[in-house]
């Protein structure tokens, strides 16, 4: 048995830069999903409205730990594909992030006016600038409070990818935790970390909600 | 040739039949008034001449080229057919600047400083140069208005649809409107307008159409229309109207 050092505190950031890596790949690959899902689901399109409902039905059903635990110890199982974990726990966070950013952006989306839909559509404008320089802007400063409450949870649930063995921010506490059997402080700091985290991202939410609303 | 040819035209909503054979003829430079109650499909008409809305039977023409919400290069036609509805559609999280060029700028792809130049022409003609950094929710609602008909202006269209504009504006900021859009109709556009407003109806007007359960059911000249109605419905709503 060892005291808490500055050592440990020392890598428990440094598994903070793989919270920070799961977020990103989260970020990177769902946001684009997402986007891809909110014009699906509000497209006049009834084939690709109902196949983006059908894929959200299905992950919304299920909690961000059963995505992680399926597609670590379900995919090799099931298909035979092996995965390193931050492949499986990548995709698990992609898939999760694609469909709640996908829902938040739908809700922005439909609760603009469908009379600027028609406004632009007047000024011979095509759909995809329609959506890009008239609806989409709008929609985005509609969904930016709840977009930032999810990527806060976000980064709260790359906690989770602990189960299948990925050393992020929470596993880490777990070892230090058990080296020097500190599990109150341990947590403690670990629960400071994450808070610090997320604050920023609060408080940059607020002005830039502050800023846009200023704007008309 | 006329500049808006429209024959026999049906619309249906549901089981509902909205439109139920209007056939109507515009030509260059015509002020065209459609009068008559609410629910006899004046904003039917409208939104079909423009192919907001798609029509079940006959047909439109606007400039020898049918009208279909299919059609091929409905956005260039929707160019030259400018519309503007009673609740403004400005675009609240641009300016005023960015409201008139954006759809010049995407379509014809012209650079900044021209459509800045634009802008203030268009403006100026509805009064409201100084406004052109503005967002629309600094503007009254006559303004807004205006702003809107400068947008429109914008993409130089042949022909200018209106729908009631100035029946959600208070009543001291109709005046401003329908002075702007008096000075278009004298500049020689052609103009197809729904209004309440009779006394532009009757001053600006060069046809007058009373549309009667879906149904062109008068039309002429103001003077003779409002002088020598010929139907019991017409002369109820002269009558109800003032
Ligand atoms: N999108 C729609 N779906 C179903 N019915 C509609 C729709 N739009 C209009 N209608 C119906 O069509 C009829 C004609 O409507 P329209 O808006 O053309 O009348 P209007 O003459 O413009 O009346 P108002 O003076 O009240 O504006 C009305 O009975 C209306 O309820
Ligand atoms: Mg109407």
């Amino acid at each position: 048995m060892r005291s808490f050092s500055l050592a440990d505190f020392l890598s428990l950031l440094s598994a903070l830069q793989w919270t920070g890596v799961l977020v990103l790949i989260a970020l990177a690959f769902g946001a684009p999903l997402a986007l891809g899902l909110a014009l699906m689901r509000t497209s006049a399109r009834r084939a690709l409205r109902w196949t983006a409902t059908a894929f959200l039905q299905l992950v919304q059903g299920v909690p961000l730990l059963g995505l992680l635990m399926f597609f670590y110890f379900g995919m090799p199982v099931f298909l035979g594909v092996e995965m390193p974990p931050l492949v499986a726990v990548g995709i698990a966070m992609t898939v999760y992030t694609a469909s709640f950013l996908g829902e938040i952006w739908r809700g922005g989306i439909e609760a603009v006016k469908h009379e600027q839909w028609e406004a632009a559509a007047c000024l011979g404008l095509s759909t995809w600038h329609q959506f890009r320089y008239v609806i989409a802007p709008q929609a985005f400063r509609m969904a930016l409070p709840p977009t930032v409450g999810f990527l806060v949870q976000l980064i709260k649930g790359t906690s989770l990818a602990s189960i299948v063995g990925f050393v992020e921010l929470a596993r880490a506490g777990q070892l230090v935790s058990a080296a020097t059997f500190q599990p109150l402080l341990v947590y403690s700091i670990v629960a400071a970390i994450y808070f610090a985290a997320c604050l920023p991202l609060t408080l940059w939410a607020r002005s830039l909600e502050a800023r846009l609303n200023g704007a008309r | 040739m006329a500049l808006v040819d429209i024959k026999n035209v049906t619309k249906s909503y549901g089981s509902i039949e909205v439109l139920k054979g209007v056939s109507l003829s515009i030509d260059e430079g015509e002020i065209v008034t459609i009068i008559g109650k609410s629910g006899s499909g004046k904003s039917t008409l409208l939104r079909c001449i423009n192919a907001l809305e798609r029509i079940d039977g006959g047909e439109i023409t606007v400039e020898g080229q049918s009208v279909r919400t299919d059609m091929p290069n409905l956005r260039g036609f929707r160019q030259r057919v400018g519309i503007v509805f009673q609740a403004f559609n400005l675009f609240p999280h641009l300016t005023v600047e960015r409201n008139i060029t954006l759809a010049p700028v995407l379509n014809k792809r012209i650079a900044k400083a021209e459509g800045r130049a634009l802008a203030l022409d268009v403006l100026a003609r509805v009064g409201l140069a100084d406004k052109i950094d503005a967002y629309p929710a600094q503007l009254s609602g006559g303004q807004q208005q205006r702003v809107a008909i400068a947008r429109c202006l914008a993409m130089g269209p042949h022909l200018m649809l209106f729908d009631e504009v100035t029946s959600a504006l208070d009543p001291e900021l109709v005046g401003e409107v329908l002075k702007v859009m008096e000075d278009m109709a004298r500049q020689g556009m052609t103009m197809v307008l729904v209004t309440h407003e009779m006394g532009f109806a009757r001053n600006v007007a060069s046809k007058i159409v009373f549309m009667h359960q879906g149904r062109v059911w008068e039309e002429g000249p103001p003077a003779d229309l409002f002088a020598n109605p010929r139907t019991p419905e017409l002369r109820s709503f002269i009558a109800s109207a003032r």
